[in-house]
């Protein structure tokens, strides 16, 4: 009893420790800009996490080296969330009511972001995700307001599956379309949903549909299927190590239409496992390609590759986009208040980065332009790049 | 009928592999009357060994074939001494949830050595894609390979089953445990060659889905390993023949579902002839109605 009292005693003794802290933290310092950088550096999406907080920094440093914001260098605070949704709450509390930093950049997950939401609408400071792709990460599902401190730079999914569809109808000129989709995802589905609509609405035809399941491996009768209804060209809206199969096999069937599918394509596991050979004559969307010829593009993979030895993935550019973006908002607010800076967020218009040109539509989503990758002998090229309609 | 021909051919390499692992429950049920649970594990301790045998060691296909087998042959063995052996004589559903709780052993135990993420299968084999009926219908050399390799190992099957010393060993312990024992038969040894021969074939059956899906991964066993299963109960659980059976007719059905009706309903379709086969006829396609000895 004696040692279960002298434990309360000491949990309140922490507690205050811990208060007083918060209370009287630290001051901001007046010739540094403090942005909290909330990642996945550990654990199950490291991957995703660790590229984000790679860009911004190499983002930042050029920010820096020209001269910084309003006269002040940017300083980065970078915490691990060790890809936990409940610590990326604790980073973010930390990172706000501690550093007193003027914006949050991240968390790289939906389930993260939807968490650090709360506190940073509690505070007023702003939070750019640079790969949340769900809806709801900005606007609240319930209500269905935006969520006023909320802002991402990559599109959400619809319009990967709206610029899809226009690219098979109006450029490969495909009428007929066979879909085959994960029907235990909802990413799948709902990209699935749209392209059809989209398709009917271009005049073509869904031929066949069909669903597989996460645990198949054998898609030959499907896709034996598929043959026999006459799809022009077959929309695979799933992750990598799927799709590399289905496409494997069907080549093996003697199926030679294009296949066309969105950014879960994009890992080096695809050619891996399909082949360079089997994918050729693939195409998927995608948020940028690093083989875009364009100036911006070109010195970003050149930094980038410079600093960290690989070409950066997609979720690298929206990552680095994030950075400018915000450096450029701070700019155009003309101070470092957090209000101010959400405020000059939201009137972004024409903001020219690397994953496309882009302003925010009312629901804080970037209205830009998706890029359509074609695989040819195992690379990565560029096809075509198409602003959705609206 | 092009497209029947070609999701025949489908079927047929897909019931081939089931019919491959079918063969292990079924002997392993015949001999000691447990279903092997940590069956579809050993297939996949299998696959990994063919796998490090074609990567690291660079041996060819059938080499690494043989190696995957002798690999999944001792496990299958240490599996039976340790996890099994002491329950022989305990209630059967001891033994069956022991069963359970070692392929869940097998399964995380691969996770944390091999990783969760799926590792691509090199193509040891060259993938040649032959067009048969002007193209309409396809046969690729891995397909054709799967086939011959299974047809080759239920001959070797029978043959050790029907023609040896030890498969009349088995035979005899299968038919009467004690009675076998009487007459001087090691019974210990020969359920230890049974869970060994049982689990060569699931190695098999391991490498060839690796070579025909290009991924394997610690969860590959489970989904295949129930599906054998329902192979298994389908010909007959016990009767050899019946598994094979059981496999085949399985790989053509799953095949024609997808094929003609949908993916979705594929499993649903399987599992659920599990049950009309239990309540209609319990002891499988091709058993005979035995009455329980009380």
């Amino acid at each position: 009893m004696k040692t279960y009292k002298w434990l309360v005693v000491s949990l309140i003794m922490m507690l205050a420790v811990s208060l007083a802290a918060t209370g009287c933290g630290k001051k901001e310092t007046s010739d540094t800009i403090k942005v909290g950088v909330n990642y996945e550096l550990s654990g199950e999406v490291a991957a995703y996490g660790t590229t984000a907080k790679d860009a911004i920094l190499l983002a930042f440093d050029e920010i820096n080296a020209a001269g910084g914001v309003l006269g002040k260098k940017i300083e980065a605070v970078v915490l691990d969330n060790k890809s936990d949704a409940a610590e990326a709450l604790n980073v973010a509390t930390k990172l706000i009511t501690q550093e007193k930093v003027v914006a949050h950049l991240g968390p790289a997950t939906t389930g993260a972001t939807l968490n650090v939401v709360p506190v940073c609408t509690e505070y007023k400071v702003p939070l750019i995700t640079n790969s949340a792709t769900n809806p709801d990460v900005t606007v609240d599902p319930q209500t269905k307001e935006t969520r006023e401190y909320v802002f991402r730079t990559c599109f959400i999914d619809p319009p990967q599956a709206v610029v899809a569809a226009e690219f098979a109808v109006n450029q490969l000129g495909k009428k007929k379309m066979a879909v085959y989709y994960d029907n235990t995802n909802d990413y799948s589905k709902g990209l699935y949903q749209v392209f059809k609509e989209q398709v009917i609405a271009l005049g073509g035809e869904i031929v066949a549909e069909e669903g597989y399941v996460k645990e198949d491996q054998e898609f030959r009768p499907t896709l034996t299927k598929f043959k026999q209804s006459g799809a022009e060209l077959i929309y695979i809206p799933g992750y990598y190590e799927k799709v590399a199969k289905i496409i494997s096999q069907a080549r093996e069937l003697g199926i030679d239409v294009p296949f066309l599918g969105a950014d879960g394509w994009d890992s080096p596991d695809l050619v891996e496992v399909a082949g360079p050979e089997a994918l050729n004559n693939t195409f998927f969307t995608n948020h940028y390609s690093p083989q875009d010829p364009s100036e911006k593009v070109q010195n970003f993979v050149k930094a980038y590759k410079e600093r960290y030895g690989s070409i950066p993935a997609s979720f690298s550019a929206t990552a680095y986009d994030a950075a400018y973006l915000l450096a450029d908002a701070i700019k155009r607010a003309g101070s470092t208040d957090t209000v101010a800076i959400t405020k000059a967020l939201a009137e972004t218009k024409d903001f020219d980065g690397i994953t496309g040109k882009f302003s925010f539509d009312e629901q804080h989503n970037p209205v830009k332009e998706v890029s359509i990758i074609e695989m040819v002998n195992g690379e990565q090229t560029l096809k075509t790049k198409i602003t959705p309609k609206q | 009928m092009e497209t029947f021909i070609a999701q025949l051919l489908n079927g047929l390499s897909l019931g081939s592999i089931y019919a491959l692992i079918a063969l292990g429950y079924t002997m392993v049920y015949g001999i000691i009357q447990l279903i092997n649970f940590a069956h579809g594990e050993v297939l996949m301790i299998g696959a990994f060994a063919g796998f490090y045998a074609i990567t690291k060691l660079k041996l060819n296909f059938f080499l690494a074939l043989i190696f995957a087998m002798v690999v999944s042959a001792l496990l299958g063995i240490i599996i039976e001494l340790a996890a099994y052996r002491p329950l022989r004589n305990s209630p059967r559903l001891a033994a069956l949830i022991t069963a359970i709780g070692v392929s869940l052993f097998l399964q995380n135990g691969g996770l944390v050595v091999f990783g969760a993420d799926y590792v691509s299968f090199p193509q040891a084999v060259n993938k040649v894609t032959y067009k048969l009926l002007g193209g309409s219908v396809t046969v690729t050399s891995h397909q054709i390979l799967i086939l011959i390799v299974t047809i080759v190992m239920m001959l070797v099957l029978q043959y050790i089953v029907l023609k040896t010393k030890t498969g009349k060993a088995m035979r005899a312990v299968s038919f009467d445990k004690d009675a076998a024992l009487l007459m001087g038969i090691n019974v210990d040894s020969v359920i230890s060659i049974t869970f060994a021969i049982g689990s060569a074939l699931a190695a098999v059956a391991g490498v060839l889905l690796g070579m025909y899906y290009q991924t394997i991964y610690p969860l590959m066993g489970t989904m295949p390993g129930l599906k054998a299963f329902v192979a298994a109960v389908l010909g007959g659980i016990g009767i050899i023949p019946g598994a094979m059976a059981g496999g085949f007719l399985l790989g053509i059905i799953e095949t024609f579902v997808s094929g003609y009706w949908s993916t979705t309903y594929r499993d649903v379709v399987v599992f659920g002839l599990l049950i009309v086969i239990l309540i209609v006829k319990p002891a499988g396609l091709l058993g005979k109605d035995t009455r329980e000895k009380v």
